[in-house]
């Protein structure tokens, strides 16, 4: 392109872009402007309406660019301006097909000179062209083969001209009308510039609209198209770009599948198989594998013969890819992988120098400040939000999405007054390097919204433990942003797919399922998050029993605590109506069945289980009796008796398990009692820990009991029965004295209600 | 070398064989596509690289002869190993069992060399002998050492005749026997030292091992003689209907031989069994949506051809004579539980992730369930 330019040696470079950007055209001289770079325009009042014009350091455009700059020759953009193609409905119009880039004699007849070497001409980059399969390839057949054979340079335009005549012919607009438009007035832009410079013009732009720039239509038809298209106030500046985003397919467009390959191609002097095969062999090297200066040899022997065959006069990327995978990666499509992420794709950041005009996502966010009138001050204050109300919910959001986006202009602090979920504190401080923040993230988006958005879904890819999507999850709940949610939702139920520690998907669970009841009360869908969630249940269930086998002391403790914290999440989870999990609760329910009765399940999980079983209402009296005397009979070690109690027993609400049911404390007791000597101050500290968690009257209580013995059973029953202050047998006359407010409560009806409700009276009455 | 005029094969002369070699069975497509090869050869190939490649992949020749495809796959590999062997590389072919490894090397040989018979079986057991050279001990006795008593491996005459060896399985062979291959691939000579003197490779020889990369119980490649072979791993079918139509038509052929009587209703079956052998080995379900985890079996389609000629055998003899749930299900565990700790849970993970929840698989489900449990 540059030698191109070099010998055409216009007076004036039009290049298609938008002309809003003429005054920001000396920047891309800027030392610190380094491409990537895109030229991004966006809506005044609406920053989420924009489009990007990406440029790579190998893209025509830029090459022409800064040789226009280098000779000071004047550059202009001559694409529609921004204000009408922004105005068209939300698509960004301004760059939908950028193809194959070629230079175009304007008509005032300069002929393009030959391009010195095809292979690492920048033109070959953005060969993408509506309806083939492989451009790349079609690409480098119609411009090599041409231009080697016939030994014309000036046939691979006329062949590509030719093509993309034919397929105009085919297509005509090819469904996009805009295109007439835009290029109605660029031909407009091209006289005026012949006008103005008399001759040398040198246009750059998509191979696509080359027919249409030659063909002659008169000026008038040209204006006629040009009436009466929308206008919106815009605004251009040049953003930081990456080599990733330029390789994201869709999006803006003007997709590059392998940037870094061409990146390559342009920046490497000669021999360019070779070279990158050696980058190659560096960055395999790099990551531990053994790859030899022989590899390198072998590989583009490989390349250049699979070119022969492949009937191509020189390794493209499939060649050498081809031979990288063969010969270096040992067939395998892994380190292959690696080496398309870090090299074919390419890692490279732009920079963009301050003095370019401020992001749009600052600007975005004032005016969301003003809208939910929350000025941003140095002083820190609290702010109490109500989550019910309009304005309210809206601050929660956006100082939730400024933290998703490292902008922690407020931090949440703990309520005060009530508990309620729909109650937020926020801790506010605006500190002035927060601006700083806020332009570092408008290469996320351009809204708050949008950036906030595309920030989640690259955290969430890039997040290492299952914890953090969870995290990230609850937290794009909380922030109000459904697009991302469904990426965050699928990587979450990918990780937890492939992740083999129970633990892990214990800990996410809990996190899930609050999510899901803030979610309500924001009232965002959570359809996808419940199903998320009872997935994750169900690979629980199925881990659970095989992982809580084999567990020395304090691993076992830790999972008691990973299963109190599914029991509850699966408390709550059975309450939300989705279809998918209609018998979670049963199936936990068999799962901790299974767990109590596994002899290989350390005492502390088999007691819990249990315990859970036996609240639930699933395991009866009885039973729960049974489990016990199997757990404390006089073959079980001791050490792991005490610590089956620990699980049943242990906890706060342990204890009145024991006032109540006396003879699952006759159980207790009566082991106790026959634990020998030499094993009692082993078992102490457990059983210590055990009951020192309970209240100081429920210790009282239970000691009562226990002094009173197993003989006083049967007389003796009921709570309050030996406190002191209380006489041995309950006052009828009293009790039912409390029965109407009872009742009330309750909100039982007086009729035939007090019937029902002599026989529900506490134990202690009848006996 | 007047020992390797010996016949390398036992050809029945009688009868037709029971399988007869790449080159005899299209030797007419061979001889059609040396006519119309106008392109380059490299020394001692009986076709052009472009020519073998066609051989492979199918295409009609401008006379109008039909080439049939005797691999239906990416074109990219089979370009690749082409080109490895005329870059004087050794080729090495990977892949789970059923992924015709043996038929590519086969027909490769057969292409390129026009035989496909010097060829080497690796097993547990395979000497060095079989790789370098042994001796005829009679003669060794009586006349001494001498190049009459030398009795070549395959591969010694394909370096010295400038044809395509072929070693089949070459992680079954034990490591020490597999690096003698070193100094062949890599000076393309073999010294024989007793004689004081030695083989060079002539030009057009290479060689073409095949390995099952997943299979437990074999023995690694050393590094050294991994990087003298480029190496292309064969794919799995691409699509299920591609597996399920290998799958039958296998199943059909075995069961045949077997007077398995036909079943009527079995294709439902094996379109699930190959469904769940596909699902289990990408880690992620046919509809891309869920994920799940892989078991350490290999679940290759040779595995599901045996789920469900095994189902069949149940299904005839002891059951209703129509494949059903319950007769793939005890074959299936079988086949994706190898590990009876780390798989039970995948499998289980995976019913009750993904089975459970697919509408018309109850049936399938509960099968699996009650032989799981």
């Amino acid at each position: 392109m540059r030698a191109a330019l070099e010998a055409a040696l216009p007076r004036v470079v039009l290049i298609e872009g938008p002309p809003e950007a003429d005054p920001l055209i000396p920047l891309a001289a800027d030392e610190e402007m380094r491409p990537p770079v895109a030229l991004l325009a966006h809506a005044v009042d609406e920053p989420g309406r924009s489009a990007f014009w990406p440029l790579a350091e190998f893209s025509p455009e830029w090459v022409a660019l800064r040789w226009a700059l280098d000779h000071d020759v004047p550059a202009r953009f001559i694409d529609l301006p921004a204000t009408h193609t922004l105005a068209w409905s939300g698509a960004a119009a301004g760059c939908g097909d950028e193809a194959a880039e070629e230079p175009v004699p304007g008509a005032g007849g300069e002929e393009p000179p030959p391009r010195a070497d095809v292979r690492v001409d920048p033109l070959a980059v953005l060969a993408g062209t509506a309806g083939y399969d492989d451009p790349e390839r079609w690409w480098e057949d119609v411009v090599e083969h041409r231009g080697a054979g016939a030994g014309d340079p000036f046939a691979s335009f006329a062949a590509l001209e030719e093509a993309m005549g034919s397929l105009r012919e085919v297509y005509g607009g090819g469904g996009q009308d805009r295109d007439l438009v835009r290029e109605a007035y660029m031909r407009l832009q091209v006289r005026a510039a012949q006008r103005e410079f008399g001759g040398g013009v040198a246009v750059v732009c998509g191979a696509w609209h080359v027919p249409a720039l030659r063909r002659k239509a008169t000026v008038a038809a040209d204006r006629a198209m040009l009436k009466g298209l929308p206008k919106v106030r815009t605004d251009v500046t040049w953003v930081p770009w990456t080599y990733r985003r330029l390789a994201r397919a869709g999006g803006y467009g003007a997709g590059v599948d392998s940037p870094g390959w061409y990146g390559h191609l342009f920046a490497a002097p000669d021999r360019p198989v070779e070279r990158w095969l050696t980058k190659v062999a560096g960055l395999l090297r790099d990551e531990g594998r053994t790859v030899s200066p022989a590899h390198v040899i072998e590989a583009v022997r490989l390349a250049d013969t699979l070119a022969a065959l492949r009937g191509r006069p020189l390794p493209g990327l499939g060649e050498t890819t081809d031979a990288v995978r063969a010969v270096m990666c040992d067939g395998s499509d892994v380190s292959l992988a690696l080496v398309h992420d870090r090299l074919v794709v390419g890692d490279a950041l732009g920079e963009v120098p301050p003095s370019a005009p401020a992001v749009p996502l600052q600007r975005d966010l004032t005016r969301l400040q003003r809208r939910l009138r929350l000025k941003p001050e140095a002083p820190e204050r609290e702010l109490e939000l109500d989550l019910r109300k309009e304005t309210d919910a809206g601050r929660s959001r956006l100082l939730h999405r400024l933290r998703l986006l490292d902008v922690p202009w407020g931090e949440p602090a703990v309520s005060r007054g009530s508990t309620g979920t729909f109650r937020e504190t926020w801790r506010l401080r605006w500190e002035p390097e927060l601006a700083v923040r806020v332009a570092e993230a408008g290469g996320w988006g351009t809204t708050v919204l949008g950036a906030a958005g595309a920030k989640a879904e690259a955290d969430a890819v890039a997040a290492r433990s299952l914890a953090e999507v969870t995290a990230l999850a609850e937290h794009c709940l909380l922030a109000g942003l459904p697009d991302a949610l469904p990426t965050v939702m699928r990587i979450l139920a990918d990780r937890a797919a492939l992740d083999t520690d129970v633990g892990h998907l214990a800990q996410a669970l809990p996190a899930l399922v609050r999510s899901l009841r803030y979610g309500d009360v924001r009232g965002t869908d959570t359809g996808a998050l419940a199903e998320v969630a009872a997935g994750l249940a169900e690979r629980v269930f199925v881990g659970l029993p095989p992982a809580c086998t084999a567990l020395d002391a304090d691993a076992a403790e830790e999972m008691r605590h990973h299963l109190d914290a599914v029991h509850r999440a699966v408390g709550l989870l059975g309450g939300t109506p989705a279809p998918a999990h209609g018998g979670l609760r049963g199936r936990w329910q068999a799962v901790l069945g299974v767990l109590s009765a596994r002899d290989s399940v350390p005492g502390v999980i088999r007691g819990r289980s249990a315990r859970l079983l036996l609240d639930d209402g699933a395991l009866d009296q009885e039973e729960a009796a049974r489990l016990m005397g199997l757990a404390l009979s006089p073959g079980t070690p001791p050490g792991d008796a005490a610590a089956w109690i620990e699980g049943f027993v242990g906890g706060g609400a342990g204890g009145m398990l024991l006032v109540h049911d006396e003879r699952l404390l006759g159980l207790v007791d009566g082991w106790l009692t026959r634990v020998p000597a030499e094993t009692f101050t082993d078992v102490l500290p457990l059983l210590r820990r055990t009951f020192s968690a309970y209240e100081p009257g429920v210790r009282r209580t239970l000691g009562e009991l226990v002094r009173r013995g197993p003989g006083a059973r049967g007389s003796v029953a009921g709570t309050g029965a030996g406190l002191p202050g209380f006489a041995p047998d309950p006052d009828t006359e009293r009790a039912d004295a409390v029965l109407p407010v009872v009742r009330l409560l309750l909100g039982l009806d007086g009729d035939g209600g007090p019937a029902g409700f002599e026989d529900n009276r506490p134990v202690g009455v009848g006996t | 070398m007047s020992v390797s005029k010996e016949p390398t094969s036992v050809r029945p002369t009688a009868s037709e064989p029971l399988r007869p070699h790449a080159e005899d069975a299209f030797a007419d497509e061979l001889a059609a596509l040396a006519a119309q090869d106008d392109r380059p050869r490299p020394a001692r190939w009986k076709l052009s690289p472009w020519a073998v490649a066609t051989y492979l992949l199918g295409g009609t020749l401008p006379d109008g002869t039909v080439i049939t495809p005797k691999y239906v796959g990416p074109r990219r590999l089979v370009e690749v190993a082409v080109t490895t062997l005329a870059t004087d590389r050794a080729l090495l072919l990977l892949g789970v069992p059923g992924t015709a490894k043996t038929w590519v090397s086969e027909h490769l040989a057969a292409a390129v060399s026009g035989d496909s018979t010097l060829l080497v079986q690796g097993t547990a057991g395979t000497p060095e002998e079989a790789i370098r050279y042994g001796w005829n001990y009679a003669q060794l006795l009586a006349h001494g050492p001498s190049r009459d008593a030398l009795v070549p491996s395959p591969v010694m005459r394909a370096m010295a005749e400038g044809m395509t060896a072929r070693v089949e399985e070459l992680t079954r062979i034990p490591a020490d026997v597999q690096d003698t291959l070193i100094t062949i691939l890599s000076e393309k000579t073999l010294p024989v030292p007793e004689l004081g003197q030695e083989v060079q490779a002539v030009r057009g020889f290479n060689l073409i091992a095949t390995a099952n990369d997943r299979d437990r119980g074999v023995n690694d490649l050393s590094s050294a003689l991994r990087r003298r072979f480029n190496t292309v791993v064969l794919p799995l079918p691409e699509t299920v209907e591609a597996e399920v139509d290998i799958v039958s038509r296998r199943v059909d052929q075995i069961g045949r031989s077997l007077d398995l009587p036909a079943a009527p209703d079995g294709i439902d079956e094996i379109r699930r069994v190959v469904t769940v052998f596909r699902e289990l080995r990408d880690g992620v379900t046919a509809d891309g949506r869920t994920k799940v985890k892989s078991p350490s079996g290999t679940l290759s389609t040779a595995e599901a051809i045996s789920v469900v000629t095994n189902g069949l055998a149940l299904a005839a003899h002891f059951g209703d004579g129509v494949l059903r749930p319950g007769d793939v299900a005890a074959g299936l565990l079988g086949a994706v539980v190898r590990d009876p700790a780390a798989d039970r849970v995948v499998w289980q993970e995976y019913l009750e992730a993904v089975v459970r929840e697919r509408d018309g698989w109850t049936d399938f489900y509960r099968a699996c369930r009650e032989v799981s449990a």
